[in-house]
């Protein structure tokens, strides 16, 4: 494999791994500091106790978060360094922000909730965990305004082959930013609630303190209903924005060859990008003119046509995205986003008929559910980042060209194995403590005596 | 002072921030097998540092944000340059916070033996290899005309720089047994004076000899002239209070003083540079300075709005969480298992 292929699989294997803790951070960040708020409100000693299960739970799986990250802030600088010159001078400022306005506050509040429930009041200590939230949903906000720039890019102009800044405000109201950062972080609060749905029916099929799990599931379920709901919305409106700014990557998200006016939806395909077919397909007709342009008559761009515009403008070159595998991604993460609005409205009307704790079915199925939004959240990402290619700046920047001229093909098969090898060793570890934590139940909590949530 | 130069010192500023709160949480990890006699004493060292390591390390993430910011070319070819020492310090921290964080989550002995490695390479490896790296910065390296390092590992493993490695060991290392000391009672706490004040003298040499060839070697020395000027000073007569502060049993002040020496060497390494940040030995036209590795004064202008927004608030609520936790971590504190 040549240095550019390896330098890809390595962010891609890095960032995916990454993306499996932050998704989950981002809700269950939310959803601890709403148990501990009924705590707080309450006074009822059984949300203490819910509280601090999650919260070791949730530090377990922050803490990978963290040491993920940091790997990819590096990253871009030690593989992709003519993609950071190239970006860097609008790249950058949201990065920073992120650092100087999230990543400070998690810290630093992370430690003093973890360490603080001795030394605190119940008040600030309860602040502790809401600004952990809140930071945590913020620094998504930043990364996610570097990926749209990258993705639909604004306020910039090129000054010898770099962007430079022209417009902040437009960067920071970039209309990719406004539909993608909703869905992401929602399909986090999705990821969340499942973790903790699934978690109480695991424990209320244990029959371990069940009547304390009902009650988080019950919260859960109705945080994830209203994220399944507004994921889905949300979803909607980024892919009819996707339509207007970035055709190639609908084009192949549907498998179109061919423009067609109206265009019909794809729902089964085999695809062969060699010759430029489609296999075996199932069209709805008129479908995906409703769902690209809310009406049954709008045009929607093929892959053909939009090949040969882009080689008017930018050259000869291959610009089309691998389509199999944006195509089944996208269908995996909507089928997936339909079945996780099912199961949590199933789950309301259950808690309506009060059967949610003797349907076994539904509490197993639950716990399916848990792992399955992994699947969706990086299915998700690799339609919005294997759609964009052969970009790394959508029609500025080709991948091939940002990566750093300066590193050997040795030096990433060191950094990618290492990677690969370190990764799989900690995703064993922290699932084994999530297991052993989470089997353990609700820890006891006395009234009145406080303990810190662990130490060292 | 124009707008490159401003970020300079804010990047700068961030680099030391990093470095001297890093610093002594890494020479913890690194003491944390030496000074403890059984197990209470391992956790007494680690808790000394539980709340804060993690806000601490966002300083270097926070000084890799703004560098990209701020400085594009400037982190470009810092970071492909050194990739491999990057790989190291990358996984150094990876397992260094997983041994924090994992290690008292179960009983068995080999999880926290295991810990314990992680805990101490993930800190003993960094330490050295910051001073490897901004050693060779310092010394130069083969950049060429496309701002592209054009060198190999074996280059920075050089003599020199591995001394500048030994003298950020030894000093993070002090620094952290002085921190150790004020958080710590009984015992433990005589037992780390004893290590800080013995330590005092081979560091003293390491420091020494690498500033001494260090001046004569590096581009220091063509900036700054034969009489090093009030910072090195600074440096020299802070290093020296801390044994004098020690001696007379006042470390509170004897860390100030490690502090200090931390501040002034690092500000030496940036100041002595300026405006150069990464000299190229092939030639003095391919030198990275403040002003052709810069961003744009716009992005710079938004940037310092942000920073000087920003930075007081961390430092008041992270200067907090050092008042909510100055209580010393006594043996009590750790619950039995």
């Amino acid at each position: 494999m040549e240095a550019l292929e390896l330098a890809r699989w390595q962010f891609g294997i890095t960032t995916v791994y990454h993306f499996i803790f932050v998704p989950l951070t981002l809700g269950l960040s939310v959803l601890v500091a709403i148990l501990q708020s009924f705590y707080y409100k309450t006074g009822d000693i059984g949300y203490k106790r819910l509280t601090k299960y999650f919260g070791k739970l949730f530090v377990i799986i922050f803490t990978l978060g963290i040491v993920t990250g940091i790997v990819q802030e590096f990253q871009f600088g030690m593989n992709w360094s003519e993609y950071s010159r190239f970006v860097g001078d609008i790249f950058g400022i949201p990065l920073a922000i992120e650092a100087l306005m999230a990543f400070f506050i998690e810290s630093t509040f992370l430690g003093l909730w973890i360490f603080g429930w001795t030394r605190l009041s119940k008040a600030v200590h309860l602040a502790c965990i809401w600004l952990v939230a809140v930071a945590s949903n913020l620094s998504a906000i930043w990364i996610l305004m570097a990926n749209s720039w990258m993705q639909v890019p604004v306020g910039y102009h090129l000054v010898d082959g770099r962007a430079e800044l022209t417009d902040f405000i437009a960067i920071l109201m970039n209309e990719r930013l406004l539909v993608q950062m909703p869905h992401v972080i929602l399909g986090g609060f999705i990821t969340g609630g499942m973790f903790v749905i699934g978690l109480s029916a695991w424990m209320i099929i244990r029959n371990k303190q069940p009547e304390l799990f009902l009650r988080s599931a019950k919260i859960a379920l109705v945080f994830t209903a209203v994220a399944s709901l507004l994921t889905a919305t949300t979803g909607h409106d980024q892919a009819q924005e996707t339509v207007h700014t970035q055709p190639m990557k609908m084009a192949a998200m549907e498998g179109l060859w061919e423009t067609e006016e109206p265009a019909s939806f794809s729902m089964f395909a085999i695809i062969n990008q060699e010759e430029g077919v489609s296999q075996r397909e199932i069209r709805l007709p008129y479908m995906l003119s409703v769902l690209a342009h809310n009406n049954l008559t709008s045009e929607v761009r093929g892959l053909n046509e939009l090949q040969a515009e882009m080689e008017e403008i930018h050259g000869p070159g291959d610009y089309m995205p691998p389509v199999a595998i944006v195509y089944w991604s996208f269908r995996i993460m909507v089928g997936l986003g339909v079945l996780f609005i099912i199961v949590s409205f199933y789950g309301l009307w259950l808690w309506w008929r009060e059967k949610l704790q003797n349907h076994t079915i539904f509490l197993k199925t639950t716990m399916v559910m848990m792992f399955l939004t992994f699947v969706a959240n990086t299915a998700g990402w690799i339609v919005a980042e294997m759609g964009r290619q052969p970009w790394v700046v959508y029609e500025l920047l080709l991948t091939a060209d940002g990566v750093s001229a300066s590193v050997f093909e040795s030096s990433i098969w060191i950094s990618m194995t290492a990677f690969t090898l370190l990764y799989g060793i900690l995703a064993v570890a922290a699932f084994y403590l999530v297991w052993y934590y989470g089997k353990q139940g609700a820890p006891e909590e006395q009234e009145g005596k406080e303990t810190n949530l662990h130490t060292y | 002072m124009d707008l490159q130069t401003f970020w300079l010192i804010l990047i700068a500023v961030l680099f030391i921030g990093y470095f001297f709160l890093e610093g002594f949480d890494f020479g913890v990890g690194i003491l944390m097998p030496f000074v403890s006699k059984d197990e209470v004493d391992r956790r007494i060292t680690l808790n000394t540092i539980g709340p804060f390591w993690d806000a601490n390390e966002v300083w270097l993430i926070t000084a890799g944000g703004a560098m990209f910011a701020a400085f594009p070319h400037w982190y470009a070819t810092l970071f492909s340059g050194f990739y491999l020492p990057l790989l190291l310090i990358l996984l150094a921290l990876i397992v260094r916070a997983v041994g924090f964080e994992f290690r008292s989550k179960m009983k068995e002995q080999w999880w926290r033996k295991t810990a314990d490695y992680f805990i101490f390479w993930g800190s003993a490896l960094p330490a050295f290899l910051w001073g490897v790296a901004l050693t060779n910065i310092v010394m130069g390296l083969p950049i060429g005309d496309d701002m592209n390092f054009i060198g190999s590992l074996g280059l920075l493993l050089n003599p020199f720089a591995i001394l500048g490695g030994l003298a950020s060991l030894v000093m993070f290392t002090l620094h952290g047994a002085i921190f150790l000391s004020l958080r710590t009672t009984d015992e433990l706490k005589d037992r780390v004076e004893r290590i800080a004040k013995i330590m005092w003298v081979p560091a003293g040499v390491v420091l020494l000899s690498f500033a001494l060839l260090g001046y004569r070697h590096t581009i220091l020395f063509e900036e700054l002239g034969l009489i090093p000027g009030t910072l090195p000073m600074i440096t020299i007569g802070a290093f020296v209070a801390v044994i004098v502060f020690m001696q007379i049993n006042r470390f509170g002040w004897a860390f100030a003083a490690t502090g200090t020496t931390i501040i002034f060497g690092t500000t030496v390494v940036f100041q002595g540079m300026f405006p150069v940040v990464m000299p190229s030995t092939i030639s003095t036209d391919f030198h990275l300075t403040v002003y052709n590795a810069s961003s744009s004064d716009l992005t710079l202008t938004i940037m310092s709005f942000v920073a000087i927004l920003f930075l007081p608030i961390i430092l008041s609520y992270q200067g907090w969480s050092y008042w909510v936790f100055r209580e010393r971590v006594t043996r009590d504190a750790i619950p039995r298992s």
